[in-house]
């Protein structure tokens, strides 16, 4: 507590990488994986739970004095079911067309475990300030995730990104990309992309930790 | 999770130690009273533009099925025959008449709806009567699988093929490259149970509608010296 | 009766609500280790797709007319509920049922094939019979799709697996290809 910018900073950035909610956490793949055929609508699902996240957390987080422990889960989900009806509508009169093709999926942002999942972990325990930050981090490690599979799915099925042509007619865009399998195929290859970086980096501070004593 | 377990036991300090029942159903009573007028209030600021959208794109589409009107107008079947309806809270179901420059009739736009490859389909199509052929199909919605059933709306070769397609005895789909005769469409490779369902719905709006039109003076025309310049 | 037959099978085996939906993709995951885990889950997820078909109905012909923008709360609340209490009137009438099936249940419930099912049955506008028949397709379709994983996991936790592979990923792949086996299906319905 003695650094309080530095660990809001901590809560954030860890969110990112080193607790990445999907690559990391494998947290709350249902409505993530069935929308992640483009990119833009990887961005508009992303956009929709980091929303829901962030202003779910900083509701828990000023109540929780309020909330009786015996119906905090209740609640929660009360709240998070709210957030996501708002949103529900609000990119329905704001973005139609990608609306359209998220259809059944954003009601689905309710059951995402990952939402949850933070108010009971950290949210509910932990001042308004810091809550905020965990929940950016997790909510913009979650859309960059989502960012991530969408475009890979839509450079190798479409040939496109965010719609811009990419390879030219001579492409013959891989249609099992942007079909399910190829939601579980690319999630999948990125986990193992993940872990194998994991494991180099930490490699590396052992060969570095290994050098230092060396020359000491 | 495992950080900070150490936080914990401040956070239980607030805690009250055995609530009430009565303290529980308030609290739960209260978060869902919140939750109603937070939601309420959102469904009734978004709801105007949402229905004007959903409007703007049904007027575009019936201009994009009926090529060459300059109007149009809401008509429903009531008692036997086609009026001008511009209310939409009547139970009816509408169509829309299109209409040329000098007012004569050119053809309906008849919106239909029926299960697809994974969810329903809707569409509109247009209709010339002079002719008995359909003049053009748009998609309004569909979730069909995105790189193959999406090609309904996508494959502009498949929505071209029902621009002056004869609907006697019916249209039928038939396998890529094989449409010989002036009902048959060819149906998209990799996406043939989607290519039967526009087929199909449109088979069916035709069942549901021709009748209807059939009847001897139903014509509307004009009702109007002026033409309003919006729809409903 | 063919119309209901049709949405028995393509909820069943073409729109398999895990393999091409990715609904239940946490129990698909977790639980799917060892195949009597993955078969009592399955079931009681079938269990409780039905009662949730059950529920959507009734709001949606009773109350939902009248407020269409609750429909996200009073399902997740109403399916949760009913569920909780179904739990209790089975602990005390068959303890026997309730250890095969009773500890999954309030898991299933948070589950979003739950919603996923009450979501879709609503958009298509499923009368009584339809819904029961469209859970019932896919209840049956999540048992399957968890016990056919739960066998090929069994298997390859024997096969040499590079380290790194092992785990999500190669678990995710296994259900890419299972996936890819499922379209399959959809050509035996295409017979132009």
């Amino acid at each position: 507590m003695s650094k309080p910018r530095a660990d809001a900073y901590q809560e954030f950035i860890k969110g990112l990488w080193r607790e990445n909610p999907v690559f990391a956490q494998v947290l709350g793949m249902c409505p993530m994986l069935a929308v992640t055929n483009s990119a833009v609508n990887a961005l508009a699902m992303g956009g929709a739970t980091f929303f829901v996240l962030v202003a779910s957390s900083l509701l828990v987080a000023t109540l929780k004095r309020w909330i009786p422990r015996q119906v905090r889960i209740s609640t929660y989900v009360i709240i998070i079911a709210t957030f996501v009806t708002v949103t529900d509508y609000t990119l329905q009169a704001l973005i139609p067309e990608i609306h359209k093709e998220l259809g059944a999926f954003i009601p689905l942002i309710v059951a995402n475990c990952l939402i949850l999942g933070r108010q009971e972990s950290f949210a509910s325990r932990q001042p308004v300030r810091l809550a905020l930050m965990d929940a950016a981090g997790m909510g913009a490690g979650f859309l960059f995730a989502l960012l991530a599979l969408g475009s890979v799915r839509e450079v190798l099925g479409e040939g496109a990104w965010f719609g811009i042509d990419l390879f030219g007619p001579g492409f013959e865009p891989w249609v099992i990309m942007i079909l399910p399998p190829g939601g579980f195929l690319t999630l999948g290859l990125l986990l193992l992309l993940f872990s194998w970086i994991a494991e180099r980096r930490q490699r590396l501070a052992e060969r570095l930790a290994e050098l230092e004593t060396q020359t000491r | 999770m495992s950080q900070d377990p150490d936080l914990t036991p401040a956070a239980s300090d607030t805690r009250p130690a055995e609530p009430t029942s009565l303290r529980l159903v308030t609290a739960l009573s209260l978060a869902g009273l919140l939750s109603g007028i937070i939601i309420v209030s959102v469904y009734e600021a978004t709801l105007p533009t949402i229905t004007a959208y959903q409007a703007r794109m049904l007027r575009e589409a019936v201009f994009e099925v009926l090529p060459g009107i300059e109007r149009i107008q809401r008509l429903v079947y009531r008692d036997g025959i086609l009026v001008a309806e511009d209310a939409e809270d009547t139970d009816d179901e509408a169509i829309f008449g299109g209409y040329g420059g000098s007012g004569e009739l050119v053809g309906y736009a008849i919106p239909s709806a029926g299960p697809g490859f994974q969810d329903t389909i809707r569409l509109l199509y247009g209709y010339l009567p002079s002719q008995r052929q359909v003049s053009g199909m748009e998609i309004l919605e569909s979730r069909e699988t995105p790189g193959l059933g999406d090609k309904i709306y996508k494959d502009q070769s498949f929505v071209d093929a029902f621009r002056g397609l004869a609907i006697d005895p019916e249209i039928r789909a038939v396998k890529k490259g094989t449409a010989s005769a002036v009902n048959e469409v060819d149906a998209i490779t990799g996406a043939t149970i989607s290519s039967k369902a526009v087929v199909r719905i449109i088979n069916e709006g035709n069942q549901r509608w021709l009748a209807r039109l059939a009847v001897p003076g139903d014509q509307p025309t004009e009702e109007r010296p002026e033409p309003p310049a919006t729809g409903g | 009766m063919n119309e209901l037959f049709w949405i028995f099978i393509s909820a069943l085996l073409i729109n398999n609500f895990v393999l091409a939906y990715f609904l239940g993709l946490c129990p698909f995951l977790g639980v799917s280790g060892r195949l009597e885990t993955a078969l009592r889950l399955g079931l009681a997820t079938l269990f409780v797709m039905l009662i949730t078909a059950l529920c959507a109905w009734l709001l949606n012909t009773y109350v939902l007319i009248h407020a269409p923008y609750l429909r996200l709360i009073s399902f997740i609340v109403v399916i949760a509920s009913t569920v909780q209490f179904i739990e209790m009137v089975i602990r005390k009438v068959s303890p026997g049922l309730f250890r095969a099936l009773g500890i999954f249940l309030p898991l299933i419930t948070t589950n979003c094939a739950i919603l996923g099912l009450a979501i879709f049955a609503t958009n298509r506008g499923y009368g009584l019979a339809e819904g029961l028949m469209y859970a019932l397709g896919a209840g049956l379709g999540f048992t399957l799709a968890l016990v056919l994983m739960a066998g090929l996991r069994e298997e390859s936790e024997l096969a040499p697996v590079p380290r790194l592979l092992r785990g999500t990923a190669l678990n995710l792949i296994i259900a890419g290809i299972l996936s890819m086996a499922f379209m399959g299906f959809a050509g035996l319905f295409s017979t132009v």
